[in-house]
């Protein structure tokens, strides 16, 4: 694994020429799936934190002293904080999922990671995504899962402008719905797109990929251009694949929402929402942060209550149990994972990692983040988790 | 492969796009006085005029005006260098790939006077020995402050800047240990920018003057030594040249005798466009949005006006990479809507052009030759064919395949 993988990932993982492109579909083409459903199957949506959320402040172990101790300046005062029990509590920022904690709606997993943890965003990003800690290869789990459940892109979506590694397969790769309008420039004919879409035997990959971008406007211009998002959509998104560009999460919940209450065919959504890489003054960063990440999230649980959907959030690692002089906190390991939606029984789950029986000044994670990527796929999508997860056999059980 | 295509392939990558009557003196020149020609130092332009930004001050009125000021000062800075690229050479387009390399976004350091000084750091250096050029960017304000440096103290070091150093500045990931990377926080603690003189300073009680085991090596002390540890670390060499064929060169590794060329990027960057593989990867690189653009203007000598919009829809726009590991590469830029905006940035350019000798029966190769594209495939002649008026022929010229690739 070099410096080079995210890239390189990116390059594998659907966003390219093969058999596994990336396609690019109209909201109106997803609504069009709708009825063609099980009325039964359950819908995942997985929400990407990017940048590392310092999990020990979004659900913080107040009553050991350690915590205090490593982190004398990053302490909220106990007034401010919202109680879980056990000695733990969630961060100011997050009310809305408090709220549904204490309705029992929200299930916290303590200490997900994985086996020699690694502290670069984009490698710990690859494992987290193609749930591959030793070796992360081409394929994300949920691409994988895609290939296994028949390799309909419209299975797998994403709101994002550049299809995430995670729901790029081996023989398919989920679809990017890209909000905006994208009605043909005056003169630009379908005939013309027609032609340029038409692959060219002996050219470059790059180039057979430019040319396959124009039959994908084609079959999509007017789908997108009379799609009821037009509206509120930022045309202006930058198509960068860093996670970080993608539209508000109040918007891409919006939509993942307004396509579960048509009932289509999507089983999988993945939205993000980035900014998380705080080594400084990560203190109130990160409850704005969270506070934009919890009343979307609130109100999407509960617009959605009844439809079958489960929503889990991860971020590539935590933090540093000790924080730096910044304010801020290095690059840690385990952290925790909020699952929540229907059919998710509420309540602290997992074990909180000690905070001072450390590896190498990092937390031991005590929930392997496969058991959790195994129950959705066996709960939520009704799937082998063995298949997926490359004979992977543990499974987190939500006892309450 | 014909000399005229060979050379027009080696332009191409060097510089923001040749025009034709480049090529055609580099044709006469040859190629190989022609890769020399270009990898000639050049001596760095004079700066852009960069006002002296009020002090951000006590009131909201005056923050406000100090931010307006800073925004105002970025986009003088910004269109500066966009008119450098277009006025062409391969001197701007190595700068484009260092800033895209040691990517830094403007968006954190808030200050356009420290991004131009990163720039010119890059002109200085950026040519040579990747030895002073390491010295200088662990010392560079900008970075400090992207990456928290300003933050790194003794009492609690900030690893951001050591770790990125060597995952994606000079060595790749795998060959440092996280034994490395605190060693290396611990020294480059104290290293502070002082934002009124925009300096870098080492302030001593913040710093920790232990020596560190770092890399192997017992007893490393100061930036310097850090810095000449990376750059002659084993792994070192192989990942610039690594990173400047991905850029230059193709898809996949480089050939292996491009690392033999040693530490001197211009070197590098000549044994990339003399390796016998170099031909073969004409068309197999996608551009970058800043590549296409830069080289749209110059076929259409225009200048850079009206830049930003589009370079922003296609999310890149120069002094704000995404995050610290800087741009994507290859098909990540072929999308549904950057195809679109292409088409409509194509017209928008189309129509602030001269379209002199794009009629008539030869007009697709008169566009070819505009363009330095080496030819049309069927599919492309076949959408061009049916268009007579030259306006709409050039904008479809340059949203087509062949000019999204180089």
């Amino acid at each position: 694994m070099d410096a080079l993988t995210r890239r390189r990932f990116l390059i594998a993982s659907g966003v390219t020429a093969g058999a596994a492109a990336a396609t690019t579909l109209g909201l109106r083409e997803i609504l069009a799936t709708a009825g063609d459903r099980d009325p039964a199957a359950r819908t995942l949506v997985l929400i990407t934190l990017y940048g590392g959320n310092d999990g020990l402040n979004t659900v913080i172990p107040y009553a050991d002293p350690a915590y205090a101790a490593a982190r004398p300046d990053f302490t909220y005062q106990p007034e401010e904080m919202l109680d879980l029990g056990e000695g733990e509590a969630l961060n100011p920022g997050l009310p809305g999922l408090h709220k549904l904690f204490g309705e029992g709606r929200l299930a916290i997993i303590r200490g997900v990671g994985y086996p020699r943890p690694n502290r670069s965003h984009f490698q710990s990003m690859d494992i987290w995504q193609t749930a591959q800690p030793d070796r992360p290869g081409t394929t994300g789990w949920l691409g994988r899962w895609l290939d296994t459940a028949g390799g309909d892109p419209r299975l797998a979506i994403s709101f994002e402008p550049v299809l995430p590694p995670l729901l790029a397969g081996s023989g398919s790769a989920g679809a990017t719905v890209p909000g905006g309008e994208l009605k043909l420039p005056a003169g630009v004919t379908p005939e013309q797109l027609g032609h340029l879409g038409r692959p060219e035997p002996g050219e470059s990959a790059a180039r057979a990929r430019a040319a396959a971008c124009f039959t994908d406007l084609a079959r999509v211009r007017d789908l997108i251009a009379s799609a009821p998002l037009a509206e509120d959509d930022d045309t202006e998104a930058p198509a960068t694949a860093t996670g970080g560009a993608a539209p508000p999460l109040d918007q891409q919940l919006d939509l993942v929402a307004r396509c579960v209450e048509a009932g289509v065919a999507t089983r999988v959504y993945s939205v993000s929402l980035g900014g998380f890489d705080l080594h400084a003054d990560g203190k109130d960063a990160q409850k704005t942060l969270l506070a934009k990440l919890d009343k979307p999230l609130a109100a999407f649980a509960s617009r959605m209550a009844g439809h079958g959907v489960v929503t889990a959030v991860y971020s590539e690692f935590g933090r540093r149990v000790r924080a730096n002089a910044s304010d801020g906190t290095d690059h840690g390991t385990a952290s925790p994972m909020f699952l929540l939606g229907d059919g998710i029984r509420g309540g602290l789950h997992g074990e909180q990692p000690s905070l001072t029986d450390l590896d190498d000044g990092d937390l031991k994670f005590t929930t392997d983040f496969r058991d959790v990527y195994a129950l959705l796929l066996a709960d939520v999508l009704g799937s082998d988790p063995e298949r997926v997860l490359d004979g992977w056999t543990g499974r987190l059980k939500l006892s309450a | 492969m014909t000399d005229r295509r060979q050379v027009s392939h080696l332009l191409r990558r060097l510089t923001f796009g040749p025009t034709s009557a480049e090529v055609d003196a580099a044709v006469r020149a040859g190629y190989d006085a022609t890769v020399e020609r270009l990898l000639r130092p050049v001596a760095s332009p004079d700066p852009p005029p960069l006002e002296t930004a009020p002090a951000a001050g006590d009131s909201r009125e005056q923050r406000q005006a100090a931010r307006k000021a800073q925004r105002e000062q970025v986009t003088v800075l910004t269109r500066w260098w966009l008119t450098r690229m277009v006025a062409g050479g391969a001197a701007e387009k190595l700068t484009f790939f260092w800033h895209g390399h040691w990517a830094t976004s403007v968006q954190k350091v808030r200050s356009a006077p420290l991004m131009l000084a990163q720039q010119q750091t890059f002109r200085r250096y950026g040519w040579g020995d990747t030895g002073p050029l390491v010295r200088a960017m662990l010392r560079d304000p900008a970075l400090i402050l992207w990456l928290d440096g300003q933050k790194n103290t003794r009492k609690a070091p900030n690893e951001n800047l050591a770790r990125e150093v060597m995952e994606l500045f000079t060595l790749g990931a795998g060959a440092y240990t996280e034994a490395d990377v605190k060693a290396g926080a611990r020294v480059l603690t104290g290293w502070q920018v002082d934002r009124a003189t925009g300096r870098t300073r080492l302030v001593p009680r913040r710093h920790d003057d232990q020596p560190v085991t770092l890399l192997g090596r017992d007893a490393v002390q100061g930036v310097d030594a850090y810095a000449d540890l990376l750059v002659r670390h084993p792994a070192h060499v192989p990942f610039v040249a690594g990173r400047l064929w991905a850029r230059y060169g193709g898809p996949g590794t480089p050939p292996p005798g491009v690392a033999a060329a040693g530490r001197t990027t211009t070197a590098l960057l000549k044994a990339v466009c003399t390796a016998p593989e170099f031909a073969a990867t004409a068309g197999t690189l996608v551009k970058q949005p800043v590549e296409w653009l830069i080289g749209a203007l110059r076929h259409l000598a225009l200048p850079p006006e009206g830049a930003e919009p589009v370079l922003r829809a296609l999310g890149q726009v120069p002094l704000r990479p995404p995050s610290v590991g800087g741009w994507p590469e290859g098909a990540a830029w072929l999308t549904t809507s950057s195809t679109l905006t292409r088409l409509r940035a194509g017209q928008k350019l189309a129509a602030r052009a001269e379209v002199d000798g794009l009629t008539g029966a030869d007009r697709l190769d008169a566009l070819a030759d505009r363009l330095v594209v080496d030819g049309w495939s069927d599919r492309t002649r076949a959408a061009l064919s049916g268009t007579k008026d030259p306006e709409k022929l050039l904008a479809l010229g340059l949203a087509s395949p062949e000019y999204a690739v180089h």
